[in-house]
C-alpha cells in the first residue's frame, strides 16, 4: 500500500509543471522512512471504503423492507422483529456513512466490529427458536463472520496506519490568490509572515538571510522552536525549506504558478513534521495531531484573505478558539 | 442591547447580549431600525439547517444607522443611512469581481464546513447558521457588518425604511430569479410559491417582458395577493388534481416558458409525496422536501428555464434528472448576488416601479419576534412578511 501512495503521488508531482520540490520530497520521505498517512487511494483505505458502502447498502435494505431482510436470513417476520431489524438497520447506516466521511475512520471500523458482536448474538439468539429456519440463520452467521474478519483486518490496518501518522505527517494544501505570483511570492518570503496565516505558529524570525527561528505556540504548556534554512528560493517560483537542528525535524515547498485565465496564482503548499522521541516527542505528538490538511488549507485560507483584502477575517465566533455562538463576546477575547 | 436568539428547534428569544465591536478594519457598526423575518429563517427556526448553535442571533434583512467605522473604511461615514445584503463579500476576490458576491471567497471563515457538505463554499452570511460563518444576525439592536464599504448601499432621508429594507434579500431574490429566466416578450412563467419572495418574482417577471405569470400555492390569502398586488393568475394546489395538468391546459400544451421555485427545502404538495419525502427527511435520509421542484421540472416547456431561488440544505430525492436531459431545459439558481441589484432596484423603487412594501402585514417591536416567528411558521393572521421595528 505504500508503493501505491509514493506512486500515486509520482504521478501526481508529474502532472503539473513546476510541481514538487524532488529536493524537499527525498528528504521528507527519508525522516518518514517511507510511510505513508492514512490514505483513501491505498489498500486499506479501499477495503474501509468498500465496507463503509456495504454498511450504507444493508442499512437502507433493513431500514425500508426489514420484513424481507428477515425472511432472508430465516428469522420470523413480525412487528417485534422489524423493530429490531430496522433499528439494525439505523446502526449499520450510521456506521457506514461515518466511515465513509469520518476523520477517524479507525474507530468505526472498531465500531463495526462491535456491531457484528451484536449481530451474532441476535442471530443464536434466533437460532434457539422454534420458529427459525436454521439453515438461513447459519448461512446468514457465516456471512456476518465472514464480513467481521475483513472488519477486523482493515480495523488494523487502519489503526497501523494512524499509528505512522501520530509519529509525523506529511500534508498538502492547495488555494488560488487573485494577485500575481511575484507578489505572493514577496509576502512568503517575508517569512515573519508567516504566523499571521499559519495557526500553529507563535513566531518566525529571519536570523540570517537563509535562516530563521520558528516558534509554535505552546501545547499543554510546552513551547517548542527550531532553527529552519532555506533550500531554494526562486523568486516568484518556489521557496523550500527544512528544520537544522531545534526541537523538531521539519520541511515545506512551497510552489506560486500563474492561473490560468489571468486569475492570479495557484500556491501548493506542502509542509512535514517529525517530533524526536522523549517527553518533547509526545508533546509533539499533540501537535502533530491538531495538524490536518483541513487546518493547513484553512491557513492558505487566511494568506489569501491577507494578500487580497489585508487582514484575516473574523466572525463573531471564528474570533474565538473554543466554539462560540454567532453573538458578540463580552470582550478581551479577541 | 437585545437580540433575537436562536436556542433550539422552534425556540427563539429576545436576550440581552454584548453589544457589537469592530473586529476588522473594515468594519462598520449599525443600530438598527427596521429588520424582517425571512422565509429562510424559518428553515433555521425549524430546525432543518445544520450547524445552528445555541445563542446564535437570527436576521439577515436589516437596515439601520451607521454608528461608527473601523479604520479602513473610506466610504461609509457614521450617521449614513445604509441597507445590508445578507451575503458579505470582500469585492476582492476574483469571484467579487465577477459580480457573484454570494460566492465571496474570503468571507466565511468556516468555509471548510460548508466544503464537506456542499463541496465549495458560499460567502458568508449574516445570521445564517456556522456553515456560512458565525456571524451574528440584524436581528437586534445593533450589527457589526464587515466591508462596510462593499455592501450597505446608503439611502436617502427621503424614503421610508418599509420601502427599501427589502434590498437586503427579498427584492434582489425574487428579481434575480426572473431575471434567471431570460424572459423574452410574449413568455409565460409560473412562479411556486407566494410568500414574499414569490411575490417579488411575480412583479419582476413582468418588469423584465413576461406577458402572463401564473403563481402556485395553497395559503388562499397570499393567492389573493398574488393576483390583487402582483397581477399573477393563481392556481391552488389543493384544490385541483394536477398543477401540471392545469399549467398544460392554460399554456395549450407548452407548458410554462419558465419556471420559478420560490418554494425551498420544506415544500408541501400532493399528501401522498409529502408523506414520502416528510418520512424520508425525518430519517435523515435526505434532507430535503424538492416537492415544489420535481413539479416545475415536469411542467416546464421543452427547452426552458427552471430557476431555483427557494433555499435547499442538502440533499433530494427522486429528482427527475431524465425529464431535465431529454428536454433540454436549464436549471439556473444561486444564493442571491444581492450586491448587483441593489442600485438598479433602488433606482426602480424611487421612480415608483415597484414599491415592495406591499408584502408587509405585520409590524411588531423587536421584544415580539417570538410571536412573529410562530404566526409566520403557522401562516396565522394571514401572515406574509414580518418586520420588526429594532429602535
Amino acid at each position: 500500500m505504500t508503493t501505491t501512495y509514493v506512486d500515486m503521488r509520482e504521478r501526481q508531482a508529474g502532472g503539473y509543471p513546476g510541481e514538487g520540490s524532488a529536493l524537499v520530497r527525498d528528504e521528507g520521505r527519508a525522516m518518514l522512512g517511507y510511510e505513508s498517512a492514512p490514505n483513501r487511494t491505498n489498500g486499506a483505505g479501499r477495503l474501509a471504503q468498500g465496507l463503509g458502502w456495504f454498511s450504507v447498502g444493508l442499512g437502507l435494505a433493513e431500514l425500508a423492507s426489514p420484513g424481507t431482510v428477515a425472511r432472508l436470513i430465516g428469522v420470523r417476520d413480525g412487528s417485534r422483529t422489524r423493530i429490531v431489524v430496522r433499528s439494525m438497520g439505523a446502526r449499520e447506516f450510521a456506521t457506514g456513512l461515518a466511515i465513509l466521511t469520518g476523520t477517524r475512520p479507525t474507530g468505526w471500523m472498531w465500531a463495526r466490529v462491535a456491531g457484528d458482536a451484536v449481530n451474532l448474538a441476535l442471530l443464536g439468539q434466533a437460532a434457539r427458536s422454534p420458529r427459525t429456519d436454521r439453515t438461513r440463520v447459519a448461512a446468514a452467521a457465516a456471512a456476518v463472520l465472514g464480513v467481521a474478519a475483513l472488519d477486523v483486518l482493515s480495523g488494523r490496518k487502519l489503526g497501523q496506519q494512524s499509528g505512522t501518522l501520530a509519529r509525523s505527517a506529511h500534508l498538502d494544501a492547495a488555494i488560488t490568490i487573485n494577485r500575481g505570483p511575484d507578489e505572493v511570492y514577496r509576502f512568503w518570503r517575508d517569512l515573519q509572515n508567516m504566523p499571521r496565516f499559519m495557526e500553529h505558529l507563535e513566531s518566525v524570525h529571519a536570523t540570517g538571510e537563509r535562516t530563521s527561528r520558528w516558534t509554535a505556540k505552546p501545547i499543554a504548556g510546552v513551547s517548542l522552536s527550531w532553527d529552519a534554512e532555506i533550500r531554494e528560493d526562486l523568486p516568484g517560483e518556489r521557496i523550500s525549506w527544512r528544520s537544522v537542528g531545534g526541537d523538531l525535524e521539519h520541511w515545506g515547498s512551497v510552489r506560486f504558478t500563474a492561473a490560468p485565465g489571468g486569475r492570479g496564482t495557484e500556491v501548493r503548499l506542502n509542509a512535514g513534521y517529525l517530533p524526536p522521541g522523549g517527553v518533547l516527542g509526545a508533546a509533539l505528538g499533540s501537535l502533530l495531531g491538531t495538524l490536518t490538511e483541513t487546518k493547513l488549507s484553512n491557513d492558505l485560507r487566511r494568506l489569501k484573505q491577507l494578500i487580497e483584502t489585508g487582514e484575516v477575517v473574523q466572525s463573531d465566533a471564528s474570533v474565538h478558539t473554543l466554539p462560540h455562538p454567532a453573538q458578540p463576546s463580552a470582550g478581551g477575547e479577541a | 442591547m437585545k437580540a433575537v436568539c436562536w436556542e433550539g428547534k422552534r425556540t427563539v428569544r429576545v436576550e440581552d447580549v454584548p453589544d457589537p465591536r469592530i473586529l476588522n478594519a473594515q468594519d462598520a457598526i449599525v443600530r438598527v431600525t427596521s429588520t424582517a423575518i425571512c422565509g429562510s429563517d424559518l428553515h433555521l427556526y425549524n430546525g432543518f439547517v445544520p450547524s445552528m448553535a445555541k445563542g446564535d442571533i437570527l436576521g439577515h434583512e436589516f437596515m439601520g444607522e451607521v454608528v461608527e467605522v473601523g479604520p479602513g473604511v473610506r466610504r461609509l461615514k457614521v450617521g449614513d443611512r445604509v441597507v445590508v445584503p445578507f451575503p458579505i463579500a470582500c469585492g476582492a476576490c476574483w469571484t467579487c469581481q465577477q459580480q457573484m458576491f454570494s460566492l465571496c471567497e474570503n468571507t466565511n471563515p468556516n468555509a471548510w464546513m460548508a466544503e464537506a457538505l456542499w463541496g465549495h463554499s458560499t460567502s458568508g452570511m449574516f445570521g445564517y447558521s456556522h456553515l456560512t460563518g458565525g456571524y451574528a444576525g440584524g436581528q437586534a439592536q445593533y450589527a457589526r457588518v464587515p466591508f462596510a464599504d462593499v455592501g450597505p448601499i446608503k439611502i436617502d432621508d427621503g424614503l421610508p425604511d418599509e420601502k427599501v429594507l427589502f434590498l437586503s434579500d427579498i427584492l434582489p431574490t425574487g428579481y434575480m430569479g426572473a431575471e434567471m429566466c431570460d424572459i423574452k416578450p410574449g413568455q409565460v412563467v409560473a412562479v411556486w410559491g407566494c410568500g414574499p419572495v414569490g411575490q417579488f418574482a411575480i412583479a419582476s417577471a413582468y418588469l423584465l417582458g413576461a406577458e402572463r405569470v401564473i403563481a402556485i400555492d395553497r395559503f388562499p390569502y397570499r393567492l389573493r395577493m398574488a393576483r390583487e398586488k402582483a397581477k399573477a393568475e393563481t392556481i391552488n394546489y389543493e384544490e385541483v388534481d394536477s398543477v401540471r395538468d392545469v399549467l398544460w391546459d392554460m399554456t395549450a400544451g407548452r407548458g410554462p416558458d419558465a419556471c420559478i421555485d420560490a418554494v425551498g427545502l420544506e415544500a408541501h404538495g400532493s399528501p401522498l409525496m409529502y408523506a414520502y419525502d416528510r418520512t424520508k427527511q425525518a430519517l435523515m435520509l435526505e434532507s430535503d422536501r424538492p416537492l415544489a421542484l420535481r413539479e416545475a421540472i415536469m411542467a416546464c416547456r421543452n427547452g426552458g428555464v427552471v430557476s431555483v431561488i427557494g433555499v435547499y440544505g442538502g440533499f433530494i430525492d427522486k429528482f427527475p434528472m431524465g425529464s431535465l436531459m431529454n428536454r433540454s431545459l436549464t436549471i439556473r439558481t444561486g444564493q442571491t448576488h444581492v450586491h448587483r441589484y441593489l442600485k438598479p432596484l433602488l433606482e426602480r423603487i424611487k421612480n415608483g416601479e415597484i414599491d415592495p412594501s406591499f408584502v408587509i402585514t405585520h409590524r411588531l417591536p423587536l421584544e415580539e419576534a417570538p410571536r412573529g416567528y410562530e404566526i409566520f411558521r403557522k401562516k396565522e393572521e394571514d401572515c406574509e412578511k414580518v418586520v420588526l421595528k429594532a429602535s
